[in-house]
């Protein structure tokens, strides 16, 4: 299975980053294409063409949610890149943002043409303070040439873009927390509707979309809809490539970029090299970890959106995070339990409660100190939080829960009932015998 | 202390002020030019942002308290941060940590008497390929083992 690369295949080019380098490289013709020869609904049906869907998380057709965006709005619009990449597993962004800056500029530039906006912020995770200043270097050299600005080249379309830096709250990546947050508030998730392209950030019209799905639109404009579209052969809904992260007990963890209809055991086995001292694999989250967990068996799945969801999974963020036969399922599921717990902003009682409970009562059977009925009740909990919250969080805390004990369900009794971990029983019989 | 903001930090703030439609929209990147000033933020700097702004000072205190990389008082000249996420925890994170806490002699959330680290833990960092790893003032390190951290903490003089 070879990998095919739009994003990349410029990874390996020496100064990538810089302008000059990526202009030699057809960097910002698309752009050019479009304010010389497209109509703002000529680009947004070529978006659409190209079956480009959000790489953020939630996997939304990228050209539909702009044709969102209201045309005869008084109010300015605005464009907000997400760079804050927080969902643990995943770090493709960063990857994008180090070395290919000018592709997602010049893809919020195509952007914000297409739906109207003169104004584009990213907002980018306080921690990556390097990759913050990679995008301000590269603002000031399109600025430099006059491809951001008063009348971006040489048209008479004005384009700012300004970075904003966040501070340290996994919630703001979703995307009306981010919104708050950009606003200055805290980062609390506001109710749906409004959506944010009619009430997005200050009372406007506003689209959110992730770091790669943007740095896609300016291949997709030169090369055009149908190629990216069939980049993915036989996925009817979702077109092109898409960078995974791949963490955990592989050989070689790292992104590697792939058409939609590879699966997840080419990814795992033939791009991150297997597992690490060639154990056995025991399990994998295919999408960063608020995904339910796949078991071995259950890995010769396309990673196309629909193909993940019908295994009952998501493709989430790409994050894929692989786990060998010696990894203890309660141990990891109570590390990820205590992440959404640290992280819920506590708005609904269901997720701050919640995710509250079931630290304590993983904590407790950690402690050895588990109690009959304790697996009943954790999934009970997770069951009461789907679905029953202002956010995505609430359900991305149960969906992991719900999908660990059910699949590994033996080991979480095991757990309750022993007060220790099967895995040291099983290394000392292997010990004993040998 | 007298809080006031150095000349520098003033002008960047004035940029900054263009970016948004209104002034709370300044106060996330305020917080940061302010603890790039002074170190972390006490009730006065917060006032001092809130004046700034012309915002109300329980705004600013809100935002303050939402956002981790916000502290209330010095860190040492290098700050570790380790993750403990998912990733990082299954290949070892708490290996690096209990390592790290034995050779500095501190607890996580102390800073060594000399005033050199300060230890904290944080939430995935967006660099699980070098899991486990950890985060020093700007930069990431990993993958982490003992002796890639005794290199490390030789080269932090
Ligand atoms: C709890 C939570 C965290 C999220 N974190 C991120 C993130 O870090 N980066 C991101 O791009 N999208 C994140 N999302 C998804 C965003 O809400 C939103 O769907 C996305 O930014 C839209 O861009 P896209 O359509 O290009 O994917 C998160 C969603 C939730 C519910
Ligand atoms: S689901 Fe959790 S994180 Fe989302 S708004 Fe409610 S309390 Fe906050
Ligand atoms: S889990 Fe540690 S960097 Fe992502």
């Amino acid at each position: 299975m070879p990998q095919v690369k739009v994003l990349t295949e410029f990874f390996d080019v020496p100064d990538s980053h810089k302008i000059d380098v990526w202009e030699k490289h057809g960097g910002y013709q698309a752009i050019r294409k479009v304010l010389k020869s497209m109509t703002p609904d000529e680009v947004i049906e070529e978006v659409k063409r190209s079956k480009l869907r959000g790489l953020g998380g939630a996997g939304f057709p990228t050209g539909v949610k702009w044709g969102f965006v209201p045309k005869d709005s008084e109010k300015p619009k605005y464009l907000v890149v997400n760079a804050d990449e927080g969902e643990p597993g995943t770090f493709k962004d960063r990857h994008v943002i180090m070395n290919i800056p000018h592709s997602l500029l010049e893809g919020m530039m195509i952007a914000s043409y297409a739906i109207g906006a003169h104004v584009a912020y990213i907002y980018i995770r306080g921690e990556y303070v390097h990759p913050a200043r990679r995008l301000e270097e590269a603002i000031a050299e399109a600025k430099a040439k006059g491809y951001l600005g008063k009348g971006i080249f040489g048209t008479d379309y004005d384009l700012e873009v300004y970075i904003h830096r966040g501070a340290g709250a996994y919630i703001c990546g979703e995307e009306t927390a981010l919104l708050n947050s950009l606003e200055g508030k805290k980062g609390w998730p506001r109710l749906k509707p409004p959506f944010p392209a009619t009430v997005g950030a200050f009372q406007s019209p506003t689209v959110v979309n992730n770091v790669e799905t943007l740095s896609y639109v300016p291949h997709i404009i030169a090369r055009g809809a149908d190629w990216f579209a069939s980049l993915s052969e036989g996925t009817e809904r979702c077109g092109g490539t898409r960078i995974f992260s791949v963490s955990g007990h592989v050989k070689r963890p790292g992104v590697y970029e792939a058409p939609l209809h590879t699966t997840l055991r080419e990814i795992v086995y033939d791009f991150a090299g297997g597992i690490r001292g060639d154990k056995k694999l025991k399990a994998v989250i295919p999408g960063g970890s608020s995904c339910p967990v796949l078991k071995a068996d259950e890995i010769d799945v396309r990673m196309c959106f629909d193909d993940l969801a019908k295994a009952g999974t998501m493709a989430g963020s790409g994050g894929v995070i692989v786990m060998d036969e010696d990894t203890c399922m309660f141990d990891t599921l109570r590390n990820i339990i205590h992440f959404y717990a640290h992280e819920s902003c506590g708005q609904c009682t269901p997720c701050r409660q919640g995710t509250g409970w079931l630290v304590r009562i993983f904590d407790r059977i950690a402690e050895g100190r588990g109690m009959p009925g304790d697996v009943d009740n954790i999934l009970e909990i997770a069951q009461n939080i789907m679905g029953r919250t202002i956010c995505p969080l609430g359900d991305a805390a149960a969906m992991p829960v719900i999908s660990f004990v059910t699949k590994f369900r033996e080991e979480f009794e095991y757990h309750v009932r022993e007060g220790r971990c099967d895995l040291e029983d099983r290394k000392q019989r292997v010990a004993m015998a040998s | 202390m007298s809080v006031e903001f150095s000349e520098k930090a003033l002008e960047q703030l004035r940029e900054l002020l263009g970016h948004y439609p209104d002034r709370q929209a300044a106060v996330i990147p305020a917080l940061h030019l302010a603890q790039e000033e002074f170190g972390y933020i006490t009730q006065e700097v917060e006032d001092y942002v809130a004046k700034l702004l012309e915002i109300p000072a329980t705004d600013v205190h809100q935002v303050f308290t939402f956002y981790t990389m916000f502290r209330d008082r010095p860190v040492g000249k290098y700050h570790i941060k380790v993750c403990e996420s998912v990733a990082c925890h299954i290949m070892g994170s708490t290996n690096v940590l209990d390592y790290l806490r034995k050779k500095l002699g501190i607890d996580v959330g102390q800073t060594t008497p000399d005033g050199r680290f300060t230890l904290t833990t944080v939430e995935c960092l967006g660099a699980c390929e070098m899991a486990p790893m950890m985060q020093v003032n700007d930069d990431f390190y990993g993958p982490l083992d003992e002796k890639k951290l005794d290199e490390i903490l030789e080269s932090l003089e």
